[in-house]
């Protein structure tokens, strides 16, 4: 007996001592393959390489817009236009508010006391707290008079100098002199400024839309004013919908495309429907085929063969999703309870007969699920796959990022992609319990 | 029966005479909702995809015989310079191992981000339950951003290389793999946890201790399952925006002719590993699973 005792605690505490060391052993292996991306990943050199600057012109372009006010030195022109494009110009001869052009002379009010002032003989920028910064051209040279020492937010040479404060930035080179004015929000985001609607108050243009004169004697205030907004050339709603929609597209014509080719192929893979081993197996290797090739070396075969556009996005998420749901459903027909079938089978009905009547209705709410659940994940994926065919909202996201300016259109396109994953996943929600819960 | 032979007055009894004429006409009124839904859903896709094919910049019936024009196209050139895959191969081995580490440090990293995430969004573990629906619907949100839209801000922040990649790809799987950890963490039993409780465990040692043994086989297999997907989403991240094979086959894609050797030997190496991880992480999670 007592034998037995102590190499049964012997057991224990050896059984203990193992599962000690796992429990330590995991979390230590995990941590030294962290360690050893970090290495191969090159972090150190990562926090070099980081652009913090960056970091902040984008942040700041996600809440903000800025308006230029440029003057052509050789011209003597002042123009003022939101983002410096010249979808946002300010018609020739009108400011904002806060810029005051009398004759030669252009006074620039950035707020919190900062302002600029373009006159014949040059330029100056009054900062509180610093003094007056004041820049005339001197032949081919510029000439900077500013309280010494220089501080390192004014960036100066003999060909440019450069000013940044929190109110705004200020730039003058030989050809052009140009202040920049943050201000908060989305500007433009209704109306442009070529557009008789622009710079009115919300009660203004409630007024306008329910009881003023018509602006445009051949349609209504309201239409005129949604159709305005509708082709906004900032900010192009109308292509912005249109993407959007074609993106949903995408992943419902693949998704759905996929689950209707994948039905008959699943039943000839399910062991319980097709008694033939080879053809079985043949197709269950095609699956696996179909889905180890992937959706990425699909999609670039595709968009050889049809080109860019939604419809190669759609057939490659159809071919993608074929293999995957061949396999699901294979395996879900293979689960299925066989007494119903037998019971459609006991009424003399063919196999035709029995798949409709005695499968089908048993399947419906598994493959219903996994094809809502495919939908929803699809229009994530469809995101992507247009960036790479070149077709939906994923095509307009890659086209601001890489112009690596209008961050304010990104962060736009990046919060309606969010809205209509979320907007997908609660109607795949809400459908899987209207069909299948039948609530 | 007894209802039926003794029940109220006559004429409310149950009409036995009418159930097949009814039965039969709720058969026929779900037959035609059911076609008329099929009806719909025919018209839907036939439309969508006349629509999807007059907006593509090539049409389908141009496209569809020219589908194997490429690939023939390169696996001629391929089979020309077969005595090179192997070579290339080698090469290539390098970013293919990168294309798997990105994916793995993000499955672990947003695993364990699931992890906190999804215990403190389940009913019945949260350490605070008020904040439950707050925890909830930023698992959502995580899930909701397209790894790509993170990925190319980032590169513009960082620039290349696998970092922004691997953030990318974790934030969506915390989101993802959060939700399915908090189904599974919502079954554990709640009596460890409990017992735990009555000799003064911690939050974190009763989550550790209470529930981890209990949820620990499940949560493994959905994270494997996620690694197989995240080689994938590293994969197509490589080719939209930088780091590992999918950059290769972009690069090799570019050149196009003459380079086709090489973009069969990115695409058979892309191929052999997913299939691979396919396989063993499924025959894993069988096991763990089904418990033998």
């Amino acid at each position: 007996m007592a034998a037995a005792d102590i190499s049964l605690s012997d057991q224990i505490t050896l059984r203990f001592a193992r599962k000690r060391l796992f429990a330590f052993a995991l979390p230590a292996l995990v941590l030294a393959y962290l360690v050893y991306t970090a290495v191969a990943f090159d972090l150190a050199g990562l926090a070099q390489r980081a652009r913090m600057d960056n970091a902040a012109i984008l942040l700041s372009d996600f809440w903000s817009h800025k308006t230029h006010i440029t003057r052509d030195n050789r011209t003597g022109e002042v123009t003022a236009a939101v983002e410096g494009e010249a979808k946002g110009a300010y018609p020739a001869g009108t400011f904002p508010d806060w810029v005051r052009v009398a004759g030669d002379v252009t006074t620039i009010d950035l707020g919190t006391g900062h302002v600029v002032t373009y006159d014949s003989t040059g330029a100056r920028m009054v900062v509180p707290g610093y003094g007056t910064i004041d820049i005339r051209p001197d032949g081919n040279r510029l000439l900077l008079t500013a309280p010494e020492p220089l501080p390192d937010w004014i960036n100066a040479s003999d060909t440019r100098v450069g000013v940044t404060t929190p109110a705004g930035r200020f730039n003058y080179t030989r050809s052009k002199v140009e202040t920049f004015r943050y201000q908060a929000g989305w500007e433009l985001f209704f109306f442009t400024l070529d557009s008789p609607f622009s710079g009115k108050s919300v009660t203004e243009l409630a007024a306008l839309a329910l009881w003023g004169d018509r602006i445009d004697p051949a349609r209504s205030n309201i239409g005129y004013m949604l159709s305005e907004v509708w082709t906004n050339k900032m900010w192009r709603h109308a292509d912005v919908a249109w993407a959007l929609f074609e993106t949903v597209l995408m992943a419902f014509l693949g998704t759905m495309g996929a689950a209707i080719i994948a039905l008959p192929l699943g039943f000839v893979a399910a062991r319980n429907f097709n008694p033939l081993g080879p053809a079985r197996f043949a197709m269950r290797r095609i699956f696996d085929f179909i889905r180890g090739v992937d959706g990425l070396i699909w999609t670039i075969i595709l968009s050889r063969a049809f080109g860019p556009g939604p419809m190669t996005g759609a057939l490659a998420i159809l071919i993608t999703d074929s293999g995957s749901f061949g396999k699901m459903f294979s395996e879900a027909l293979e689960n299925i309870d066989e007494k119903q079938v037998e019971g459609i089978r006991s009424t003399g009905a063919n196999g035709l007969l029995r798949a409709r009547f005695g499968v089908i209705p048993q399947v419906t709410p598994v493959l219903l699920s996994q094809v809502l659940y495919f939908l929803e994940s699809n229009t994530r994926s469809a995101t992507v796959i247009g960036a790479i065919v070149g077709g939906g909202i994923g095509l307009l996201l890659t086209q601001a990022i890489q112009t690596q300016k209008d961050w304010e259109e990104v962060a736009y396109y990046m919060t309606l992609i969010v809205l209509m994953v979320m907007a997908m996943d609660s109607l795949s929600g809400w459908l899987r319990r209207k069909l299948i819960k039948g609530e | 029966m007894v209802d039926i032979a003794f029940g109220p007055e006559r004429g409310k009894r149950p009409d036995t005479a009418s159930t097949s004429d009814q039965y039969l006409a709720m058969v026929r009124r779900k037959r035609m909702y059911g076609g008329i839904l099929l009806a719909l859903f025919i018209a839907t896709m036939a439309s969508g995809w006349v629509l999807a094919d007059s907006r593509n910049a090539g049409g389908f019936w141009n496209g569809i015989l020219n589908v194997f024009d490429f690939p023939s196209e390169v696996l001629t050139e391929a089979w020309e310079k077969r005595a090179l895959i192997p070579g290339l191969f080698i090469d290539h081995v390098p970013s293919l191992i990168e294309t798997l580490n990105i994916a793995a440090v993000a499955t672990l990293l947003g695993g364990l981000a699931a992890m906190g995430l999804s215990l403190l969004a389940t009913r019945g573990l949260a350490r605070w339950p008020a904040l439950i629906p707050l925890f909830r619907r930023s698992m959502d949100a995580l899930r909701a951003i397209p790894e790509i839209v993170i990925a190319l801000v980032l590169i513009y922040i960082l620039g290349g290389g696998p970092v922004p990649a691997v953030i990318a790809i974790a934030l969506h799987t915390a989101g993802a793999l959060g939700k399915l950890f908090s189904e599974v963490a919502e079954n554990a039993d709640l009596k460890p946890v409990e017992g735990l409780q009555s000799v003064g465990a911690t939050w974190s040692q009763r989550m550790w201790l209470g529930v981890m043994p209990q949820v620990a086989p499940n949560w493994l297999s959905y994270g494997l399952l996620r690694f197989e997907i995240n080689v994938r989403a590293s994969a197509i991240l490589g080719f939209v925006g930088e780091g590992g094979i999918g950059h290769d086959l972009k690069l090799a894609m570019q050149w196009g002719q003459g380079r086709y050797d090489e973009v069969v030997a990115i695409f058979l190496l892309l191929f052999v590993a997913i299939v691979v991880i396919d396989r063993t992480f499924d025959s894993i999670r069988h096991r763990l699973v089904k418990g033998n």
